[in-house]
């Protein structure tokens, strides 16, 4: 054998290894994926949800026990799977921590300064959006994602979101889909949805919030959509304006028809 | 006051598997803050004792099998950390 088709040898056996050694960290990240979420505490976060649900707080001293996610005063089962939807009374679309903000400003009386003075927990002290959250989303267990598509608010919020999605803009000049456009792309070992398609919106919205276990926190979805952002070095968006929702309704309504199986637990 | 704790306990292929959920921060720098002993009761009967440390995660998740067990049968489960605090769930095996 020459010294040529040697090296041609040695080059296709290497050239047919790369797809099984791809193939097998994905199988290996499948498994681990599978394994931090059977030692989940998603649920104990839950439980904190619930003890915040019913604890009265603010001048009025409420609960939020009264509180409409758009089924009915304190109807939690299947809620979180509609959102975001257009709420009459506030005249807008709403995903869930706007709504709960709205519920903690309308029926327990307080500011919207102070209620939204923390609303991203650490790993020490959780958030009160964080734990809510948990305990909301937790409900809708089961139920398919069937965000608002109708109301010509609702319309207006998805196409508002897919705006934003690909708009260019920042220090950097990104957009959502600078990282989330193409298929194939991946940080490190985390795959990068494509969000704009179906398939890759729909397990992604199906598992938000979630635990993250890298740092023990467990996030909601406005969190996800304000690191994107400063990630991709914008000003920060404020928390549950109308552009962090219409992104999320873009989102959720891409996902429809997906049974919901969070809150989740990530890498 | 100590976190909540979720527990459940199935029978499986004839053992009772259980699985607890422990809301806990397990400090690992100064002040230390963690869990130093979990108890496992069977019907009354202490079953496992165990003596964990700081190497154990923030919100530990233990998973287990007990030998026999049947429906019905009461499992609880507590820990005791340094601080002297303690919790403890019981629930019944379905």
């Amino acid at each position: 054998m020459t010294r040529l088709s040697r090296i041609g040898l040695f080059f296709v056996g290497a050239l047919a290894c790369v797809p099984l050694v791809a193939q097998d960290a994905k199988k290996e990240i499948q498994r681990y994926q599978q394994m931090i979420a059977e030692g989940s505490p998603v649920e104990l976060f839950e439980l904190g949800g619930e003890e915040l649900w019913k604890k009265p707080q603010g001048p009025n001293s409420a609960s939020l026990e009264k509180c409409d996610l758009g089924l009915g005063p304190g109807v939690l089962k299947s809620a979180y799977a509609r959102l975001p939807r257009y709420f009459k009374d506030a005249d807008r679309v709403m995903d869930l921590e706007s709504r709960l903000l709205h519920c903690m400003t309308t029926l327990q009386g307080r500011s919207r300064e102070e209620a939204t003075r923390r609303v991203f927990g650490n790993e020490n002290q959780p958030s009160e959006m964080e734990y809510l959250s948990a305990y909301v989303a937790g409900q809708s267990r089961g139920f398919k994602l069937a965000a608002g598509a109708a109301h010509p608010k609702e319309k207006e919020a998805y196409q508002l979101g897919k705006a934003l999605y690909f708009h260019r803009a920042g220090a950097w000049d990104m957009s959502c889909a600078s990282c989330h456009g193409d298929e194939g792309k991946r940080i490190r070992m985390q795959e990068l949805p494509v969000l704009y398609k179906p398939q890759f919106a729909r397990p992604i919205m199906a598992t938000w919030p979630a635990y993250r276990v890298s740092n023990s926190q467990f996030k909601t979805m406005q969190w996800r959509i304000n690191d994107c952002y400063r990630q991709m070095r914008y000003p920060e968006p404020t928390f549950a304006s109308d552009a962090t929702v219409a992104l999320t309704a873009f989102l959720t309504v891409t996902a429809a028809g997906e049974p919901y199986r969070g809150p989740g637990t990530k890498r | 006051m100590a976190g909540p704790m979720k527990m459940r306990a199935t029978i499986l292929g004839g053992n009772t598997e259980v699985r607890v959920l422990i809301t806990h921060p397990m400090t690992t720098v100064q002040p230390l803050h963690f869990i130093q002993n979990v108890t496992v009761k069977h019907n009354g009967r202490t079953v496992v004792e165990s003596e964990i440390s700081q190497a154990v995660s923030r919100n530990p998740v233990f998973s287990f099998r007990l030998k026999g067990g049947a429906k019905g049968d009461r499992i609880e489960v507590s820990w005791l950390d340094n601080k002297g605090e303690s919790n403890k769930i019981e629930s019944a095996v379905a």
